[in-house]
């Protein structure tokens, strides 16, 4: 306790109080800044724009997600080419093996993969990603109706 | 002896609450998960897997919840000495660190037919399994302290290493709370905010009913732990004074 006299003439108990709330504030804003170093490479996944914008180098693992662009589905056995869309930029995908029940068209997507010398992205794994709407199949059906949903 | 006088009174509310909430709570989460697995619709993509929710929602809030009252406990025995407090933090770690398992349980079980997969290391999964981690760092740590004599039964002043690690801890809640938000992630992002919720009221009404029913058996359950606590203290408190008296 070699702080100012202050300090010193607080009650212990509140000198505590002071130590706490100090060591949160320090530990809060380490925890911050630590945060925000940690920054992208926290992150799941890359999105179309991303991968675009700062291409990966061919035959480096990397997972792209979005959704999987309407009418981009195509099965040719245990193929399926697809493409992934943030809206904004696409990328091709194809996929050997079975698709999450819930790949469909309009809904997330994660693939993991690697850029082929060609551009185009072979994924090894495909997993279903869901929002966080949640709705009986008949409210889901009228809401297409309307066009409030897809 | 004025230190006793608290404990005492929370005896006394102890005793009337513990019943009440358990039964209460029980009552509510058979009534929700009734509702929940056997009366509400399935969801128009996942089907019928949708029903986790019921037991996967109140175990991650109660996992979240539940360390931040063992932080807040944390600092008030830090700052305030009151053996109440270290007691409560105890009495609160060992149901948090199991509500934290049930949701990555359940979490997982749900991932693999939605998702196509048990596992992802995305942010929200990895900080939620930091937290059982730091639940279960917190755990040891207490009781090597309380082995050691501090902690609940001494002068809690002799042990504030688990405290410590309780308050260092909560830095995760923020984190779990918008890695969904922050960073993409395979977890999708939050249902029910303050203002406004994604869920057909006929899944909100059961979800909501269970995750209040969860809390009150989770209150009772940690108000159980606390007087067996206080119970445990006092007989060894009695202990030593006989061993004195006949020595």
């Amino acid at each position: 306790m070699t702080a100012r006299p202050g300090f010193k003439r607080l009650r212990p108990k509140h000198q505590r109080l002071v130590l706490l709330v100090a060591a949160l504030t320090v530990l809060g804003g380490a925890s911050a800044l630590a945060l925000s170093t940690i920054g992208d490479t926290a992150t799941y996944f890359y999105a179309p724009s991303d991968v675009l914008a700062r291409a990966p180098e061919a035959g480096r693992a990397i997972r792209l997600g979005g959704l999987v662009e309407r009418g981009s589905v195509v099965h040719a056995g245990a193929l399926t080419r697809f493409r992934v869309t943030d809206n904004a930029h696409e990328v091709a995908v194809t996929y050997t093996g079975i698709v999450p029940d819930l790949f469909r068209e309009g809904q997330g997507v994660i693939t993991e993969g690697r850029f082929t010398a060609g551009g185009a992205f072979v994924a090894d794994t495909v997993l279903a990603k869901h929002d966080e709407k949640y709705m009986p199949p008949e409210v889901a059906g009228s809401l297409h109706k309307v066009g409030r949903v897809g | 002896m004025h230190r006793f006088a608290n404990p005492a009174r929370f005896l006394r509310i102890a005793r009337v609450l513990t019943p009440l909430l358990t039964l209460v709570g029980v009552a509510v989460t058979a009534v929700g998960l009734w509702i929940g697995l056997f009366a509400s619709p399935p969801d128009y993509q996942q089907g019928e897997s949708v029903r986790i929710m019921y037991v996967h929602v109140p175990a991650a809030w109660l996992a979240s919840g539940g360390y931040f009252g063992v932080a807040l406990a944390s600092a008030v025995s830090l700052v305030w000495r009151h053996p109440l407090a270290s007691i409560a933090a105890r009495a609160i770690a060992p149901v948090g660190a199991l509500f934290t398992a049930i949701c990555l349980v359940t979490g997982s079980l749900w991932g693999k037919p939605t998702w196509g997969t048990y596992w992802v290391w995305d942010a929200r999964l990895t900080s939620m399994l930091v937290l059982l981690f730091l639940y279960l760092g917190y755990l040891a740590l207490a009781n090597a302290e309380d082995e050691r004599g501090g902690g609940s039964g001494g002068d809690p002043g002799q042990a504030k290493g688990a405290a410590i690690l309780a308050l260092v801890g909560v830095v995760n809640l923020p984190i779990i709370k918008f890695s969904v938000e922050w960073w993409h992630t395979l977890h999708q992002g939050p249902s029910i905010t303050l203002t406004k919720s994604t869920i057909d009221p006929a899944m909100l009404l059961p979800l909501l009913l269970s995750l209040g029913g969860f809390t009150l058996i989770f209150g009772g359950v940690v108000l159980m732990r606390m007087r067996a606590a206080l119970a445990r203290t006092r007989s060894a408190a009695r202990g030593r004074r006989l061993a004195e008296a006949y020595a």
